[in-house]
């Protein structure tokens, strides 16, 4: 039976992992993801959970600790934002190329510098090759049953790999929604017991865990790897059916909102997803075919089913809340244009970076957005397709 | 503490023989020694920092570890044990896990006077309940002999190399073991190789069944680093016990210890002669960087007296 509630994103993620139990939580604080570790804190205070929870010294040791807790046999996790994920970098690679089941709930903020707590995407951009699952939230509610979902796709034994499940700092993750909670009972049975095959504290059979292994196998382990991540979009299909039947909520690998017909498209991940849904809104109202595509499922990359739900449009701006620093556009603007040129599109493109910093973006921006993709259309000419938006020049 | 040494020598190997460290390996002597501390039947997840331990005890596909193992990175070895110990009290506390593990890490100087610093300082300050045993040969072997904060003052590393204007490394070494210390956790100890290895096994026996955090620092010479003829790790051992630069002594529950007081405290150039390292130290004219080595030895000893001697 669903609960419905006032929460805002932490405090919604914070529930799920109430609700999952996990074992072992090590955590940093950093805005503006502090909230998650404090009230998980509150509920180890209170006896709620069975978890351990370590407040360790550093975002570095945090992920160290979950990779420790993960390989020793136990079902970890972390929360972080930006500087904290850029200083556990290394540990990311880690974790994936031990093929750890573990979950990061991530709070997008900008990286530094300019310092800056308000949210854009570079911090997890820019880990988008580390070999992680990355699963972006639109709200509260897609962040919390992002949440409920994690383990159930990164434990999957044809995956085997940590996964980010991310939302945006402070628009989602501080902002109040009303949202529908799943029972505890439902989460529990939904998540699952976690049982490791092979972990440290086996006591019938030892392991060991992180190897040197040079030029004659590195690039097995790496190949290895991969094969984890092809499995991953039939997994997050797989646990978003299910989850579905206990939620009636339903999920993809992206949410393709008014596509149908649609002549242009917006592609773009998180909460300004809402936004445009208002102005695709407004413009289908005066009769433009505008729709938007919402990328869900970011790493692995659905390129295929990307390109197949972009092939009746004319013209396309992809959103990059994050610079890429390639002169031409931003990581998803990179990723969607291969994607497009693999199924040889014919659409013409454009990349705009936007909202960074937690620079704000409104319904109009948006609806300039399309106004430009229209004139695109017509002229038949993109013009310079590397692009800011809401920018002082 | 009862102490047979061919009892202890003859228990069962948890490192076994085939790694690639090199002969003559202080670390390697270490680890050996360390682990004869635990006790036959109880487990042990041993975690390790990254340097030459790593790199040559677990080359994929192999592993000498008897043990559970793992090694995440380089600066990151008491973090990653405090995730295990973690994972081990929920796993007690759940009923998933009935036997009994120890958790020990090791690591290089590198490893934990340096990069490792702060994830050690994390871990002993939470007072997780594992030995993080430091085998300090004084500079960064794995790498190449580059200095460390444990590099000694006047050794000649590859970054503080002896020049016309160098005479090797400026800066005297951190004491790491007073450090650790002082985060007041309810062991920590420093030790090395000397006459029946009684004061290692001891130590690392005491580490290994306090509960809570505890510390070893382990005084562990790298032949190659330190330029010595490589059968005589024993007697630099000694000396470096003799001459009071690595005296032993053990800090518990705040309380200070000393070991070990030479009878005659010999003069430190017996440490510094048979090290390639000190070689320009023994250059007419030099004398007075030897003097200035034997003042801080002095200095470090007094305090060290003084601190025992409040008990």
């Amino acid at each position: 039976m669903a609960k419905r509630d006032r929460l805002s994103g932490n405090e919604a993620i914070a529930i799920a992992l109430r609700q999952i139990n996990p074992d072992v939580f090590p955590a940093f604080p950093i805005t503006p993801s502090t909230e998650i570790p404090q009230y998980f804190a509150s509920f180890v205070a209170n006896g709620q959970v069975d978890t351990e929870f370590i407040p360790v010294e550093s975002e570095h040791s945090s992920m160290s600790a979950a990779i420790g807790a993960s390989a020793a046999g136990a079902r970890s996790l972390t929360a972080t934002s930006s500087c904290g994920l850029a200083y556990m970098w290394e540990e990311l690679y880690i974790a994936a190329s031990n093929r750890l089941p573990l979950a990061l709930a991530l709070v997008n903020r900008a990286l530094s510098g300019p310092i800056n707590i308000n949210c854009d995407h570079s911090d997890s951009m820019g880990a988008r090759d580390a070999g992680w699952i990355q699963i972006y939230a639109e709200n509260n509610q897609e962040a919390y049953d992002n949440m409920v979902q994690a383990y159930r796709i990164s434990e999957h034994k044809d995956v085997r790999l940590p996964i980010m499940i991310c939302q945006d700092g402070f628009i989602t993750s501080h902002a109040v929604e009303n949202m529908e909670l799943l029972e505890d009972g439902e989460v529990r049975s939904f998540v699952g017991e976690y049982e490791p095959e092979n972990y440290l504290l086996n006591p019938e059979c030892p392991m060991a865990v992180g190897p040197y292994s040079i030029t004659d196998y590195y690039m097995e382990a790496k190949r290895n790897q991969a094969e984890g991540m092809k499995h991953v979009e039939k997994v997050v299909l797989e646990v978003a059916k299910e989850f579905e039947e206990i939620s009636g909520r339903e999920y993809g690998l992206f949410e393709a909102y008014r596509m149908e017909d649609a002549e242009y498209a917006v592609v773009m991940i998180g909460s300004a997803a809402g936004t445009t849904k208002d102005a695709v809104d407004a413009l289908r109202k005066q009769g433009q075919k505008a729709g938007l595509l919402k990328i869900r499922l970011y790493r692995p990359f659905p390129a295929e089913a990307v390109a197949e739900a972009l092939k009746g449009v004319k013209a396309l701006a992809v959103m990059d809340r994050a610079e890429g620093y390639t002169n031409h556009g931003g990581p998803l603007g990179a990723d969607v244009l291969s994607a497009l040129y693999r199924a040889r599109a014919k659409a013409l493109a454009v990349n705009y970076i936007y909202g960074l910093g937690g620079r704000d973006v409104r319904v109009e921006d948006m609806e300039g957005v399309f106004a430009t993709l229209k004139q695109i259309a017509e002229d038949g000419d993109t013009g310079e397709t590397y692009r800011y938006l809401g920018i002082r020049e | 503490m009862s102490y047979n040494f061919k009892e202890t020598m003859s228990k069962t190997e948890r490192l076994a023989p085939g790694h690639r460290m090199c002969a003559g390996c202080g670390g390697t002597i270490a680890v050996r020694n360390v682990l004869r501390g635990l006790h036959e039947g109880d487990k042990a997840v041993i975690g390790n920092a990254t340097g030459c331990l790593e790199v040559s005890t677990f080359t994929y596909p192999y592993t000498a570890w008897e043990d559970s193992y793992i090694h995440n990175a380089f600066e990151n070895a008491g973090a990653t044990l405090s995730g295990v110990e973690g994972a081990y009290r929920v796993l007690k506390r759940k009923g998933k896990l009935d036997e009994t593990f120890k958790f020990i890490t090791f690591g290089g100087d590198g490893g934990t006077y340096d990069i490792g610093f702060q994830s050690l300082s994390g871990a002993m300050e939470r007072n997780t309940d594992m030995v993080y045993v430091c085998y300090d040969n004084g500079a960064y072997m794995n790498t190449g002999i580059q200095r460390s904060s444990a590099t000694p003052m006047y050794a000649d590393t590859t970054t503080t190399p002896v020049g016309s204007e160098s005479n090797g490394k400026p800066q005297n070494r951190k004491d790491l073991a007073a450090i650790i210390a002082a985060h007041d956790i309810p062991y920590a100890a420093q030790t090395t190789f000397i006459g029946n290895f009684k004061d290692l096994h001891v130590k690392s026996e005491k580490a290994i069944y306090t509960p809570g955090a505890a510390f070893l620092n382990i005084m562990a010479p790298c032949p190659r680093g330190w330029r010595y003829n490589t059968p005589d790790i024993m007697e630099i051992c000694r000396l470096g016990v003799e001459t009071c630069y690595w005296p032993l002594f053990e800090v518990v529950e705040g309380r200070w210890i000393l070991n070990y007081e030479p009878k005659k405290k010999l003069p430190i150039e017996d440490f510094l002669r048979p090290q390639g390292r000190f070689k320009h130290l023994f250059k007419k004219g030099n004398e007075y960087l030897i003097e200035e080595f034997q003042k801080e030895a002095d200095r470090r000893w007094e305090e060290l007296k003084f601190r025992c001697s409040r008990g």
